[in-house]
């Protein structure tokens, strides 16, 4: 790079690989849009300001309508924030358009909630975690199909599977094989145990944590469910109504949580205990 | 007393192949009482249900047992008697609350039409009852809920008027198929409340249809956990979760996540406990072939 910008030697110096700063979006509400003229808009976001070390990996949290999802897409550039600032590794991204965008997309990929949908039903297990390494121009593709099968603890065979041929837990580790085989710098991994039964969700998260320890991934977590950000997150952020209303180290957040709504939610989980209180 | 609901040695096929996918299933459920059954994705838990409500998919047909509702063996009556019964005596509430509703009517119809087809209520009265429910499940503005499409609801509201609806006719007995996987946490601990309430204040019996044994612990008294379409546990909630005793259910327990305990690290189901539980299953599936 010809010339490094204050924030990229601030970020190095912490090693930050993402951070926002006033991060607005708004979407226009349809179902109040008057027969002509514009439709008002909603704000989903009001000012998140984050950051994202190295390494390291961020549980998002919330109910539903929180924004924890459109706070994803957002970092991601999958949804257009209405006000702030990205920086991905020390480079702005906030207003970069689509061609821009293209060589940093293989930086930052994305695991879904629902593996049924986000892998193609007519293609095989191989192809599908072929496919972005053709377009972004890898060499040994084969080979790198295999690693990235070895990494999720699926038997290389799987390469000539159907998605439909896979149960849950299976097809999400296809998914998160998808993600690695491009050695991403970033992973968003959206609500992706939410459909899975406890034992594919401790498996899945079980792969995700060693991915995490192994590859020195930095990874961002979304979750409505706390026991679940518990076990893999260093951090924690819990959002209300587009409000960041906790913040904090996981350990000191789960020791003594601050907000009210982080309370809340952390005593709606029913632990596997007739005994517990506030039930 | 005599159990409202008797599964007795239930097993069912799907057709074109020879394994059972319920094996010799039992139980029984007395009035006022709520059974957990639980057990991974495909355990059969969520077929029992639909055995028991007469709407098992085409594909998959019930060759032993009985199922006995209220004394009647279901097996044995008239298909149009089965279905008059079942529909005044019992009800579902689903898991998906949005594909269970109609998205192109209003929600009053849709509590309203089971009163007003099954049980012959005139509209008017059907009118009342609706706006009762919806108060009991403490919908705020019934008259607006009532007027509304289900897609102008949240998931939470959806699933409140699935149970107002499921509880609409009095039921004997309610099956819930996964109510809550659907929901956030908050909203979750709402409607189960919710269910707890209604099934109390009712004494309605109960089948709690689920894989998360948090929620099992919850709202239930006794559970049955399943693997491959047969019972491999029964106990009661509190001697379950002092420890249960066949290894599959241990593992089950360990499989679930506790934020109260953070360095517990997350056992899935080890490979050889999966291993021994579908033996068992197969040397069951042996044992009852000879006896057949």
């Amino acid at each position: 790079m010809a010339h490094e910008t204050v924030a990229e030697e601030m970020s190095t110096e912490r090693d930050v690989l993402f951070s926002a700063k006033g991060l607005e979006v708004a979407f226009p509400d349809m179902a109040a849009k008057p027969v002509f003229g514009r439709a008002p808009m909603v704000r989903i976001l009001n000012g998140i300001d984050l950051e994202i070390t190295r390494g390291s990996v961020l549980g998002i949290v919330g109910g539903s309508g929180s924004g924890k999802s459109t706070l994803g897409r957002a970092l991601l550039r999958l949804v257009e924030p209405t006000a702030g600032t990205i920086l991905f590794d020390g480079q702005d991204i906030t207003h970069l358009n689509e061609d821009a965008l293209r060589p940093i997309r293989r930086q930052m990929q994305m695991i879904f909630q629902d593996p049924m949908s986000s892998l193609n039903p007519r293609r095989r297990v191989g192809a599908i975690i072929a496919d972005p390494m053709q377009m972004h121009g890898f060499d040994s593709i084969s080979m790198r199909v295999d690693e990235a099968l070895d990494h999720v603890g699926l038997p290389r065979s799987f390469r000539s599977r159907y998605p439909h041929e896979l149960s849950g837990g299976q097809r999400q580790r296809v998914g998160i094989a998808r993600a690695i085989a491009l050695k991403p710098e970033f992973i968003l991994a959206d609500e992706i145990v939410s459909g899975l039964d406890v034992s594919s969700q401790a498996q899945v998260l079980n792969v995700l944590a060693n991915l995490v320890k192994d590859l020195g991934l930095t990874l961002a977590f979304i979750s409505h469910d706390l026991s679940v950000i518990r076990r893999l997150c260093d951090r924690v952020m819990v959002l209300q109504r587009g409000d960041i209303v906790e913040y904090g180290e996981a350990n000191a957040v789960f020791a003594a949580p601050q907000a009210a709504y982080t309370r809340e939610l952390l005593d709606a989980i029913p632990l596997p205990d007739p005994q517990q209180a506030g039930w | 007393m005599s159990a409202f609901l008797t599964v007795h040695n239930l097993s069912a096929v799907l057709h074109g192949f020879d394994q059972r996918v319920l094996r010799s299933v039992s139980f029984s459920i007395d009035t006022g009482e709520v059974l957990g059954l639980v057990g991974e994705s495909g355990a059969g838990k969520s077929m029992i249900g639909k055995a028991i409500l007469g709407i098992l998919p085409s594909a998959i047909s019930i060759i032993e047992g009985e199922i006995l509702l209220d004394g009647q063996d279901l097996q044995k009556m008239k298909p149009a008697d089965r279905r008059r019964l079942i529909g005044a005596t019992a009800a579902l509430i689903p898991q998906d609350p949005l594909t269970a509703l109609n998205p192109s009517r209003r929600i009053e119809p849709q509590i309203t039409n089971r009163l007003v087809d099954i049980l012959g209520w005139i509209k008017s009265d059907a009118r009342v009852r609706a706006m009762e429910l919806l108060n009991e499940v403490h919908i705020d503005n019934p008259e607006r809920v009532m007027a509304s499409y289900p897609h102008e609801l949240s998931g939470g509201m959806r699933q409140r008027v699935l149970i107002a609806s499921a509880f609409a006719a009095n039921p004997k007995l309610v099956i819930a198929d996964e109510p809550t996987t659907a929901l956030d946490v908050t909203v979750q601990k709402q409607i189960l409340r919710l269910i707890r309430e209604l099934q109390a204040r009712h004494s309605t019996a109960m089948v709690f249809v689920t894989h998360d044994l948090g929620v099992v612990s919850k709202v239930c008294q006794r559970l049955s956990v399943l693997y491959g379409g047969k019972i491999i546990e029964n106990s009661s909630v509190p001697d379950f979760f002092q420890g249960p005793k066949h290894a599959y259910s241990r593992a089950l327990l360990a499989a679930t996540p506790k934020y109260t305990d953070p360095d517990a690290s997350l056992l899935p189901v080890d490979e050889a406990v999966i291993e021994a539980v579908a033996a068992e299953v197969l040397a069951a599936d042996k044992e009852w072939r000879h006896g057949a």
